[in-house]
């Protein structure tokens, strides 16, 4: 070992030099807040998680949330059209204080159970009075705990009835009950998803009007606005969040 | 954008030349004539050697000036209705070109034997163990086969296709009572907790022993003086509570003093069996599972894999998929680096979470950033898919990837080897430390930054490449000594490269489809065998596949580098103090997702 360890200090500079450079932003808005203790704004939030960041990356999670990117996926949930009023707004039933379910999407096709790798969707398909099989769920459940997020399902549905979520926070004090994700629990509206996922949301609605039109049209009209939508929706992918936004 | 056609392509520069690879026909005819008897028929899948021959003929591979076969790649089995199926794979560092396979077939189901291959390659050692653990073929002449992953007092064989597992359902997902009449159930209540572990005959919990003999692999050297001072060696048992914050593993460490006389690595406690559940599985749905292999380097193991099944297909990627993938494994490569194989060892040796694991989660928070806007999710990213990708990039993808690459990126390489090349500390703790000789670690085959640290110029992406690897400029960097300092220096060197690759993909990849043909959750998959591998960050990350035409795979085996790497571990660590260990230890980068399987 040399007598004077002059690459460790060059080291030890180098880190000084990291630890300098990480909190003026912090004590500059210490300043503007006039506080020790607030928070971190939107803006200084979204400045470290950029790629231009320097010195902290961090935010003071629960307190301040960084918004996840569209593509983001979580635990997924099944997807209803809420009933509208002359306006266009959903009505909302006086007595739960819910939306009212309009169409339910799902069709018990049963190919998201089929596709999930760890076996986590169950499906019993409705029954009519005819005693035959109703394109309709009866009962759906999902167990979070079981579900690795992949997104399989919402990948393979064919009516877009199923669609992954962005909530991620999800802990709860009981597993047995609880984190198994019944049929009402798992609905949420469209208004819901338009919200979280709008390219996807844009995307779908534009081929699913497309293909309503063709059916009416006269089919080799319908045939190009169905093939321009197709076109339509490949080339629009979301947005890059970048510096992403604070919820 | 100019999309490259395939025919086209420039070849790299850099580019390391091997001298002509073989085809299992041509190694089969000239095995015939060296090793009397030894093949009883050949095809393009591999050669088919008689058990009684097997370790001649290996030998005969190693040994050949032509072939030289060097590189132990692997041995699994295949449990067939009427056989089973030992099957190895050998590769050559002096010539590069894919692993050759030889299988052996052993028609006694009752009681499978076959000799084992440990005189030959010291790799075997290892792996034997495993398949004795999963399929109960013994191997005779191995010195140590016990039971790997499993518990001593362990019943049964676990990749056997008798072997049900508990909470067992059906042999193949989906299972039929998900749907159409799916009334949940929570699984556990279904087969009651007592009822679902088999324990071997005339078991006795309270007299039960474990084995706790110590075999050694590396020469014996010799306890102090103990005349002038009464020592008496100690078995110390490290873990598993994340002894290097690498995972739960164990070693147990036979110390004379402070100074280590054996050690004898302990596995399984993150085994879930992978390849149980590979077999289970259909075809896609191991994708998201391969994640949780390496799950560092989810983006390596999906490639890896999706690579495999390609294959057997017929699949070509288009040309866009291609230039993506390689922009998410250069980019795994470097965080994986910057984070376990670089920032943990300093930890590792001392340097406790501070400062350069940091600099290194930094980084890496920001490349799971893009991973996330691109595939959704940050680690477990299911974004492969066979023929293409789950979606194309996102908008403005590409901008913020090249912002990291061209000016962000190679500054914090910079930094990282300023706080190595010139520490003083680092220097004592890391040089000539845990030395792995060169022929050494080809005969163990171990792969990746530590099989280059010893200088052996050896990378998949060059000797056997794969995807379009073969169209970017860059260097396999080796090291000298094989020692700590070594390998962390490959792996600083591997960023640069690695961040070269980036640069050159980022720039030239070209519009176009995401996806060959349609997307299908169920199909079959023609009969047949693949071994794909990837340099991954870890190393050799291989996948044996074989198809019995049907939705899910017959045998799914993946042959995970840090696994093999970690074979080593005694021979680097013997006559080292024991404070030297852990930083061993960090330097072969572990994960345990991947070692345990
Ligand atoms: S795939 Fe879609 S429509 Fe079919 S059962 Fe699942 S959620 Fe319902
Ligand atoms: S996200 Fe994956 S694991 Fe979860 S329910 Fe859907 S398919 Fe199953």
């Amino acid at each position: 070992m040399k007598l004077f360890p002059t690459g460790t200090l060059t080291g030890m500079t180098l880190v000084l030099k990291r630890f300098l450079r990480s909190y003026p932003n912090d004590i500059k808005e210490n300043i503007k807040a006039r506080s020790l203790f607030r928070k971190t704004s939107p803006e200084v939030a979204s400045e470290r998680a950029s790629v231009t960041q320097k010195g902290l990356i961090t935010v003071e999670y629960p307190d301040v949330k960084l918004k996840p990117p569209e593509n983001f996926r979580f635990i997924p949930f099944l997807i209803y059209e809420p009933v509208l009023d002359a306006a266009g707004k959903p009505i909302v039933n006086a007595a739960t204080g819910k939306e009212e379910i309009g169409v339910e999407r799902c069709t018990a096709c049963g190919i998201c159970a089929k596709v999930c790798p760890p076996q986590c969707i169950w499906i019993v398909r409705a029954v009519g009075d005819d005693g035959k099989p109703k394109p309709q769920a009866a009962e759906f459940f999902i167990d979070i705990d079981v579900c690795m997020n992949c997104g399989l399902c919402a990948e393979f549905c064919p009516f877009d009835a199923i669609k992954m979520d962005n909530d991620y926070e999800l802990a709860g004090y009981e597993r047995h009950v609880n984190h198994i994700y019944d049929y009402p629990t798992l609905l949420k509206s469209t208004t819901y998803y338009e919200s979280i996922k709008p390219t996807d949301y844009a995307n779908e609605e534009a081929a699913r009007k497309a293909k309503e039109e063709a059916k009416t049209k006269k089919p080799a009209a319908a045939e190009k606005t169905a093939t321009a939508a197709a076109a339509a929706a490949k080339t629009a992918t979301p947005k890059m969040q970048e510096p992403p936004a604070v919820e | 954008m100019a999309v490259l056609s395939p025919e086209a392509a420039p070849v790299a520069k850099n580019h390391v030349e091997y001298s002509k690879a073989f085809d299992a026909e041509s190694v089969a005819a000239h095995l015939k004539e060296s090793v009397d008897g030894a093949v009883v028929s050949s095809s393009s899948a591999g050669i088919v050697v008689d058990s009684a021959k097997i370790v001649d003929a290996l030998q005969w591979l190693r040994d050949s000036p032509e072939l030289a076969y060097d590189y132990f790649s692997s041995v699994t089995a295949v449990d067939w209705p009427d056989k089973f199926e030992v099957v190895y794979h050998v590769a050559s560092t002096v010539r590069g070109g894919p692993p050759l396979a030889l299988k052996v077939n052993l028609n006694d189901k009752e009681n499978p034997v076959v000799s084992s291959a440990a005189s030959v390659y010291q790799g075997a050692l290892q792996q034997e163990r495993e398949v004795y653990d999963f399929y109960g073929i013994r191997f005779a002449g191995h010195p140590n086969l016990r039971r790997i992953f499993m518990w001593e007092g362990f019943e049964g064989f676990p990749l056997r296709k008798s072997y049900k597992e508990a909470y067992y359902e059906q042999d193949r997902k989906p299972f039929e009572t998900r749907w159409d009449q799916g009334h949940h159930i929570i699984i556990e209540d279904r087969v009651p907790w007592h009822d679902n572990v088999i324990y071997p005959k005339n078991f006795d919990p309270t007299t039960f022993k474990q084995i706790r003999e110590i075999v050694r692999v590396a020469p014996t050297i010799e306890q102090g003086d103990t005349k002038a001072l009464k020592t008496q060696p100690i078995v110390v048992s490290v873990g598993p509570q994340h002894p290097s914050t690498h995972g739960v593993f164990r070693m147990n460490v036979t110390l004379d003093g402070e100074t280590i006389m054996a050690l004898d690595p302990v596995f399984g406690y993150l085994h879930r069996n992978h390849e149980k559940i590979g077999e289970r599985n259909t075809f896609y749905m191991n994708v998201p599972f391969t994640d949780r292999l390496d799950y560092l380097c989810g983006m390596s193991m999906e490639t890896g894999y999706v690579m495999g099944v390609e294959k057997m297909m017929g699949i070509k990627p288009p040309e866009r998929v291609e230039y993506i993938r390689v922009i998410m494994n250069e980019f795994t490569r470097i965080v994986s680096h910057m984070f376990g194989g670089i920032g943990q060892v300093y930890s590792d040796l001392g340097a406790f979470f501070t400062p350069i694991v940091i600099y290194g989660l930094e980084e890496r928070e920001l490349v799971l950033d893009l991973f996330e806007s691109a595939s959704g999710s940050r680690m477990m990213c299911n974004y492969m898919r066979f023929g293409g990708v789950w979606r194309d990039l996102p908008e403005g993808w590409l901008e913020v990837a090249r912002e990291l690459a061209h000016n962000r990126l190679p500054k914090v390489a910079d930094e990282m080897e300023t706080y190595l090349v010139k520490n003083e500390i680092f220097d004592v703790r890391a040089k000539h430390i845990g030395v792995l000789p060169p022929d050494l670690a080809v005969n163990y085959g171990v792969s990746g930054p530590m099989l280059r640290g010893s200088g052996v110029k050896y990378d998949i992406r060059r000797a056997d490449p794969y995807s379009i690897y073969d169209r970017f400029d860059f260097n396999i960097p080796v090291g000298t000594n094989g020692d700590i300092y070594d390998r962390m220096w490959c792996r600083i060197q591997e960023i640069r490269e690695s961040i070269k690759i980036l640069q050159q993909a980022i720039k030239d990849i070209p519009d176009g489809e995401t996806m060959a043909g349609k997307k299908a959750y169920s199909f079959r998959v023609p009969k047949g065998e693949v071994f794909a591998h990837i340099e991954a960050p870890r190393g050799d990350f291989g996948w044996y596949l074989v198809s019995d035409h049907n939705t899910t795979p017959y045998r799914y085996h993946v042959r995970a580098a840090d696994f093999i790497n970690l074979a080593t571990m005694e021979q680097m660590c013997v006559g080292h103090k024991i404070g030297d260990m852990v930083g061993v230890l960090g330097s072969v980068d572990i994960i345990m997702g991947s070692v345990d399987r």
